[in-house]
């Protein structure tokens, strides 16, 4: 049963408190000038016990569908197993307490970490240079962006134009924007894929770079990769990769072989860090050698046997960040992968696109297929035969809550209208698959014969369907004291 | 073969059945054969759990950890006290596994807490709307001055204190570098350890866009915020704050109340350790008639279908995934699990003991400090602090990684690092976890290298 | 779907009615059911000069995001305030309380060059059809 609970200042009583500090030192000191001194005494924050604290963040937990709970699909998140071993090694007193100011001598385990997850990443990509600081993908896309702007500046020709498919995620061409770059959009193939002659068709010596995702965010391998990398770099331009969906490419291509220069690793998404409600992630970066004079400082380098950093970059980008990164993210991830090691990851890209193909021939019967292309690692099925019901995707997804799954993806990529982007991962069982793909053929049935239950749902839901539009219209985005 | 993948042959045999393919290896027939053979990842073999738990360990083991040494640092990563609820509450799956709320109606735990985050981080920066989170301090401070521009399109001199703290004075450089038509300027660093707003009063003209200072600065001085945002209102620029150490605000005048259009922080003080350095988050809040071009995610109150009180994420159309290359920003993820942090501990603390935990900070680092001026070591500058100060300490700064290693305590940071110009000077840092057995520690190692100093003066 | 004979209409689906020297635009019954709920519009400012076919500002619905278009070239001369806070008028009454700008047009723009109705309605089956 889900209890109700109210906004944590709409509990609790004046005077209490749910926690006490340590007494301060003994002795006088100087009093704060009383002009800069808080102004409300803190008036609205709450007043509550340990307990009441405990019971109200306990019972909004149990509003969530989380990935530990049910199949949470979501096409390109990769939503996998977060190992809990991983919880524990991350809250180890040495890496959780380190300060990041402390002399290097007294952080070597970490900076070893570091260094070895660097290297990692660099072995995974076929890249050369690492750097671990960006927060997010998205920040980490950003990066990358700007080294290739500052690549080309130094070639003396900073170019206007970034190429980005019409599929790609929109923090792609959000990115390109940021580094003052105009987007061209890519238009792909019937059958999902960007091909050689249309890119080389479209570059010129005004092009900085290709974006591209692979495989695409259809769960397409773009086959003709090789061949775009080429045209792009026959213009000198350059190629980033959106490395969102290596989960399909582990011990199957390298990036780095297939003409890649730079690209961003999801560690939230592959590398099996948790989501967290929407954070915190990582998106590292990987480099080929003729880039990594532009990466960021301080760089981690090693000198008479000890690890540093150093600022001593003189073309770097500068910072995106405080210190070095997220590290406590970091380190969930080096554990997950020195626990797989290099077979036990190569397994994940195999089971994983084993996983999505086996639900692709499980529901092609019942949903139209937006591409007869292979699929990889995810699948992406479209509204189009539940359309003459009255029925779309946005149905279809809330009636899947009432199956008690997570819905997929939805609406994107833009590419495919009515969008059902679907990515099992590795780590469900046949099992869970074959109720989430009858759970789908249900509401297919149900969008025949009873299409008014599909687009009223969710109906078992703590909540039904929220209105967005009141949200939008009149914004309420906090709660306020009463006036006095 | 790792525990994570749970397929037996039976199942596999079964799934390539149902495909109609004969191995896994035909389903990626589509991919070159040249790139299949060079994709072999040159990484050793896996480890069980427990051999996992001890490499994981000895690495640790190689760190400082607390108390060993004592460290007075800050300097943007503040020692406190996590109580143990907090994680906790972060340890919930719940939590912890769900992703951005797409679905709110199953989403409404993650919803509610990002309400009451911003509801919290909107009060205590004296504001009145807040995000849902931003990845850092250092990214919020420049999605702040990217901000500034859309709101005052036109102008392009960005004012920044050189008092604020380096990294985020560099971040912001690495994000406006790449607009092209935005220009840094340095408010020089006054005698008094404040910004020196006199020395740039007259040069802060039309094409000003904003005013950026520290609210403490790096220094731990509290800055003249008001007097900065009066320059710039006088300009028609905006003020922007930056908090690195926000438990200040408990005991200081906020941001709001200073004049500030937008105000940033880092959050890590509030439930999250140090973790060398991340993940943090960024606090982000504005007064109402911007919030339009407010970056980030922004959870709204609204009803469901029956009436009922539920949240979403709302004004999502400035965002990334609809705007795309006009997007207020290209941010996708928040902070989720650590804003869930600050929330849990905010809560817990409360109106009564965020304010006792300011005092004692308070208190704990000006007993510090006037113990260090008794032993002959004085600050640098006599302005209003909170818990962080600077100290000449010549000799110390030298020394700083041998006494650390020899006097078990790291006496601060040496600023020498980032300024110049302070190469003799020490940022001390005290919070409620220094004890005065570790306060005698510190004592003893700059009392030490004090006499020897004013021997050499001689 | 309605689209008044009395109007002037471009293919970005703004609609123009020429009062005088002054034109009055707004976005088409299609545009409005396309879109969705009105959450937002983002208007100039009064004596803003106007090219024609330049953005002179955005309609947005809970998820998407459209530019607006002038129709013909010249100068605002008034906004509809009311739609701050009641962008709902653009769905309910697009072609009347709906109305975003009024602009007195610059010398020698005429709506000829803009499709009637019926080239209008042709245009959105072609819309319709994709």
């Amino acid at each position: 049963m889900l209890l109700d609970e109210p906004l944590i200042f709409e509990r609790g009583s004046p005077g209490r408190t749910g926690w006490r500090p340590p007494p301060a030192p003994e002795g006088a000191v100087e009093e704060l000038p009383e002009a800069l001194g808080r102004e409300d005494g803190l008036a609205g924050f709450p007043e509550v016990s340990e307990l009441e604290v405990l019971r109200h963040f306990l019972r909004l937990s149990q509003w969530n569908y989380s990935a530990a709970t049910t199949f949470y699909p979501l096409g390109s998140c990769t939503m996998k197993y977060n190992p809990v071993v991983n919880e524990e090694v991350a809250r180890l007193p040495g890496f959780a307490h380190l300060h990041p100011l402390v002399p290097e001598a007294l952080a070597q385990g970490a900076l070893e970490l570091l260094a070895a997850l660097e290297e990692a990443l660099a072995a995974i990509s076929g890249l050369d240079a690492v750097c671990l600081q960006p927060a997010a993908g998205a920040q980490g896309e950003l990066l990358g962006m700007q080294i290739i702007r500052a690549h080309h500046l130094a070639q003396g020709d900073p170019r206007r134009r970034v190429l980005i498919p019409a599929s790609a995620h929109g923090t792609n061409p959000a990115s390109a924007a940021l580094c003052g770059y105009e987007v061209v959009e890519v238009p792909v193939s019937g059958r999902g894929l960007l091909e050689a002659a249309t890119v080389a068709a479209l570059v010129d010596e005004s092009v900085a770079a290709l974006m591209v995702t692979n495989p695409n965010t259809l769960g397409l391998f773009e086959e003709e990769i090789e061949a775009v990398a080429a045209a792009v770099h026959a213009r000198g331009g350059l190629v980033y990769m959106d490395g969102a969906n290596m989960n399909a490419l582990l011990g199957i291509a390298k990036p780095g072989d297939m003409g890649v220069d730079v690209m961003q690793f999801n560690l939230h998404k592959t590398f099996s860090t948790p989501h967290g409600g929407g954070g915190p992630g990582a998106g590292p970066i990987a480099v080929r050698a003729t880039l990594a004079e532009y990466l960021p400082v301080p760089r981690l380098v090693r000198r008479d046997g000890r690890l540093l950093w150093s600022e001593d970059a003189p073309r770097s980008v500068g910072r995106i960040r405080s210190f070095y990164g997220n590290f406590g993210i970091l380190v969930r991830a080096f554990a997950y992968i020195a626990r797989l090691g290099g077979p036990g990851l190569e397994e994940v890209t195999r089971l994983a696109v084993l996983n999505a193909n086996y639900l692709r021939a499980r529901l092609a019967a019942a949903y139209h297929l937006a591409y007869d292309t292979p699929s990889l690692h995810e699948c992406v099925f479209s509204d189009r035969r539940l359309q003459e019901h009255g029925v779309h995707t946005l149905d279809v997804a809330k009636r899947l809550l009432d199956y008690g799954f997570y819905a997929p993806t939805i609406y994107f990529p833009l590419v495919v209208k009515g969008a059902l982007m679907i990515e099992p991962t590795e780590t469900e069982t046949k099992e869970t698959l074959d109720e989430f793909a009858a759970a789908l053929c249900a509401i297919a049935e149900e969008a025949r014969t009873d299409p008014a239950l599909v687009r009223g749902a969710p109906h078992r839901t703590r909540l039904a369907r929220l209105d967005e539009t009141r949200a939008a219209r009149h914004p309420v985005l906090r709660w306020r004291p009463a006036a006095r | 073969m790792s525990g994570y993948t749970p397929h037996t042959p039976a199942d596999v045999a079964a799934m390539l059945a149902a495909i109609g393919v004969d191995s896994i290896d035909a389903l990626f027939a589509q991919v070159p054969a040249r790139l299949r053979a060079g994709a072999r990842i040159a990484l050793p073999p896996g480890l069980t759990e427990p051999e996992l738990c001890q490499r994981m360990a000895a690495l640790a083991a190689r760190n400082a950890t607390p108390g060993e040494p004592v460290a007075f640092l800050g300097a943007g990563a503040y020692p406190h006290v996590v109580p143990a609820l907090v994680d906790q509450i972060l340890r919930r799956a719940e939590f912890a596994t769900a992703y951005t709320p797409y679905q709110p109606e199953v989403s409404q735990g993650t919803l509610q807490a990002m309400f009451e985050f911003q509801t919290f981080v909107a009060m205590l920066l004296g504001l009145d709307v807040a995000n849902a989170s931003m990845y850092d301090g250092a990214s919020a401070a420049a999605e702040a001055v990217l901000m500034a521009r859309r709101v005052l399109p036109g102008r392009r001199v960005v004012w920044i204190a050189r008092a604020l703290h380096p990294h985020y004075r560099a971040t912001i450089a690495t994000y406006v570098r790449s607009l092209g038509d935005v220009e840094l300027r340095e408010i020089p660093i006054a005698s008094d350890g404040r910004s020196d707003l006199a020395a740039v009063a007259g040069r802060i003209g039309a094409d000003a866009l904003c005013v950026v200072l520290g609210c403490p600065n790096v220094f731990g001085v509290i800055d003249d915020v008001a007097g900065g945002a009066a320059c710039a209102r006088a300009a028609g620029a905006l003020t922007i704050t930056v908090t690195t150490e926000p438990l200040a605000l408990a005991l200081l005048r906020s941001p709001g109340a200073l004049g500030a259009d937008i105000a940033v922080a880092e959050g890590q003080s509030f439930g999250l350790p140090v973790s060398y350095g991340g993940p943090g988050v960024g606090l982000f809040a504005t007064a109402e008639r911007h919030v339009r071009s407010m970056p980030g995610r922004i959870v709204g109150e609204t009803v469901d279908a029956h009436g009922r009180r539920g949240y979403v994420l709302t004004l999502a159309t400035r965002e990334q995934h609809i705007r795309r290359e006009r997007a207020t920003s290209n941010i996708c993820t928040n902070q989720g699990l650590c804003a869930l942090a600050v929330t849990a501990y905010l809560s817990l603390l409360g109106r009564t003991g965020l304010r006792e935990l300011a005092a004692v900070n308070y208190r704990t680092a000006h007993a510090v400090a006037a113990r260090l001026e008794a032993a002959g070591v004085a600050r640098r500058w006599s302005a209003p602090f909170f818990n962080e100060f600077v100290i000449r300490a010549p000799e110390a700064a030298a020394r700083w990684e041998a006494i650390a290693a020899e006097s078990g305590v790291i006496p601060g940071f040496p600023l020498g690092r980032w300024y110049p110009e302070l190469s003799d000077t020490l940022l001390v840092c005290a919070t409620e976890v220094h004890e005065p057995a570790h306060i005698d520690r510190l004592v003893g190692a700059l009392a030490g290298a004090a006499p020897r100093m004013r021997a050499a003066e001689r | 779907m309605e689209i008044p004979e009395d109007l002037r209409y471009t293919t970005e689906h703004e609609w123009l009615r020429i009062e005088g020297s002054e034109g009055v635009v707004g976005i088409t019954d299609f545009a409005q059911e396309a879109l969705g709920d009105v959450v937002f519009v983002e208007l100039p400012a009064v004596g803003t000069p106007l090219a024609r076919g330049q953005a002179f500002g955005v309609v947005e619905s809970n998820k998407s995001v459209s530019d607006l278009y002038a129709p013909l070239g010249g100068r605002v001369v008034a906004v509809n305030a009311v739609l701050r806070e009641e962008p709902e008028l653009v769905n309910r009454d697009p072609y009347g309380a709906g109305w975003m700008i009024r602009i007195a047009l610059a010398a020698g723009e005429s709506p000829d060059s803009l499709l009637d109705a019926a080239a209008y309605r042709a245009h959105v089956e072609t819309e319709r059809a994709k």
